[in-house]
């Protein structure tokens, strides 16, 4: 993998932050775009721009191709049997909510369990607490263990029979454990239940095959895979989507209208209401297309050299706390002494090193970890050594800083 | 080190941040105040015990950075002591010196508030320096 010419892509990479050359450690949060997607979105605008699925035009049939053709690549991607099971959103969050308001308020009553893990985004989090208010269904959690990671015994005693629901992220946020998603698809499927998977970490760092996973809902975003913001994928089992209910209603989502009853399209559309994210979608085809040249596999492959890499450097800094387990995905969320993260993100931003501080919508996740807050260097296919040297250096740089001052 | 941040981490911040002033709870009755930041998780405690419409009292207690912190601290030597009005005119000229705007105090000493001037400089930390300050608007406008 050639990441200098892969860096030549991304011109955001290639500027002076304060003074100094751009380290960007934030694509958890989200990735950088390459030209080829910036580009299919420009000339989308320029010369295809259109409504979809109306209209007998040229250039409305142009879009509608170009967007169903981004959605064969994604279906391509994540390995699912038809495009009728690749539904276009907004990104993860609007995923689990459709599956959260549609399939759990369907399906849910007063006894039965939703279960999630501590180590949810807020995203997966929220929506489940209120779909299990809503049905007065009752919301488990499957213990930590104490590095942060999920042990299939204590899937196996949380999930039980009145489980209906189980959702849990591909990998953590915060800690970069990955989580066996495919043993809890099992444990969930042998207990009669369902199982969503927040992919919003996975799917840009990893071959993503919904079959062999065997998940009935997988829930991406597409800005953290080098597409543009504002488009997402919800992946659902035919079967599934079928039997659930739209959540949004009005136009590009009917089949025939009467004034007092409406019946819906057929899948995907039924749950794509309104004009979709045409232009977007697209930039999310082009995105897969430069990831697939790249190969997820040698993706993966760097990143697992820069978390390795990341861990030994960091490891030796006196005084840094790093959460999580030894074995994770591309990001490092740490502490620093007694320096608060916003302290020591603005230190780094000052020398050009853009990291994430905050709670990192997992508060749930914090308090677990009896912080309230922490700093987070997180990884893709651009990033170097290099960047994880300036991180280090930005580091021992922010230790002295705040030794004078504190 | 970088040439800026000289302008963010004064000495005076510095020393609140370690030194925190009128840090704690308030003996008897006194009105509370809550609030987060919720994009990063700093939060407050603010305690404010107001007689005849003058800050009698002020405390606060509370989790966050060295600027969130030591506004508090400095929020509350502030205020202290003085008239409802002229703590919420202090409040307006702090929003306004985030906004890197200049500020004429006139006769309210903003004692060593004017410290935190550079952080109107960092957009990405104007929302912790003001987190006590909004903190002690809520309170006063319940009373």
């Amino acid at each position: 993998m050639d990441v200098k010419a892969i860096r030549e892509q991304f011109p955001v990479l290639h500027q002076e932050v304060n003074g100094h050359p751009l380290v960007y450690l934030d694509s958890s949060a989200t990735s950088q775009k390459p030209l080829s997607v910036i580009q299919a979105v420009d000339e989308y605008y320029r010369q295809h721009n259109s409504n979809v699925h109306r209209g007998v035009h040229t250039l409305g049939s142009r879009a509608t191709d170009l967007y169903e053709g981004a959605r064969e690549k994604v279906r391509r991607f994540i390995n699912a049997d038809s495009t009728a099971e690749v539904i276009f959103n907004r990104g993860t969050t609007t995923g689990i909510n459709t599956v959260a308001q549609s399939y759990a308020r369907q399906n849910l009553t007063a006894g039965d369990e939703i279960v999630i893990t501590p180590m949810e985004h807020h995203s997966n989090i929220i929506p489940w607490q209120q779909a299990a208010k809503a049905t007065r269904a009752t919301l488990k959690y499957i213990p930590l263990q104490a590095d942060g990671t999920v042990a299939l015994e204590d899937v196996r005693n949380t999930i039980t029979a009145n489980t209906k629901v189980v959702a849990v992220t591909h990998v953590s946020n915060v800690l970069g454990t990955v989580n066996p998603v495919k043993e809890i698809a099992q444990i969930a499927h042998e207990n009669g239940a369902v199982i969503l998977i927040d992919g919003a970490q996975g799917a840009p760092h990893m071959n993503v095959d919904v079959k062999e996973l065997d998940c009935d809902f997988y829930a991406f975003s597409g800005h953290k895979m080098c597409a543009p913001t504002g488009i997402g994928v919800l992946y659902g089992k035919k079967k599934l989507l079928n039997e659930m209910e739209p959540v949004e209603f009005g136009g590009e989502m009917i089949d025939f209208v009467n004034l007092y009853d409406s019946t819906w399209k057929e899948l995907p559309w039924k749950f794509e209401g309104g004009t979709p994210i045409i232009a977007d979608a697209i930039g999310l085809g082009a995105a897969i297309d430069f990831l697939n040249e790249v190969g997820m596999d040698n993706i993966l492959h760097h990143e697992k050299v820069l978390a390795d890499y990341a861990m030994e450097k960091m490891n030796e800094i006196d005084g840094l706390t790093i959460y999580g387990p030894e074995s994770r995905a591309a990001l490092v969320t740490f502490n620093l002494a007694d320096v608060h993260p916003h302290d020591t993100a603005t230190v780094l931003d000052a020398e050009g090193i853009a990291v994430r501080a905050g709670h990192h919508c997992a508060q749930p996740l914090m308090r677990w970890l009896d912080v309230t807050a922490t700093a987070r260097a997180s990884f893709y296919l651009y990033n170097t050594k290099e960047d994880i040297d300036h991180l280090v250096d930005g580091l021992l740089k922010t230790k002295e800083y705040f030794g004078d001052v504190l | 080190m970088s040439y800026n941040l000289d302008t963010l981490y004064r000495q005076v911040i510095m020393d609140h941040y370690k030194n925190p002033r009128n840090k704690g709870a308030i003996d008897g009755d006194a009105l509370t105040i809550d609030m987060n930041n919720p994009t990063c998780g700093d939060r407050i405690q603010l305690h404010l015990q107001v007689e005849d419409d003058i800050v009698k009292d002020v405390k606060f207690d509370g989790e966050g950075c060295s600027i969130s912190m030591s506004s508090a601290s400095m929020m509350t030597q502030a205020i202290k002591g003085k008239k409802l009005d002229d703590a919420l005119k202090m409040s307006k000229l702090f929003s306004e010196m985030m906004m890197g705007e200049d500020i004429d105090a006139g006769d309210l000493e903003l004692e060593d508030i004017e410290a935190l001037q550079g952080v109107s400089k960092f957009p990405a930390r104007i929302k912790c320096a003001t987190l006590a300050w909004k903190a002690m608007e809520k309170g006063v406008h319940k009373e």
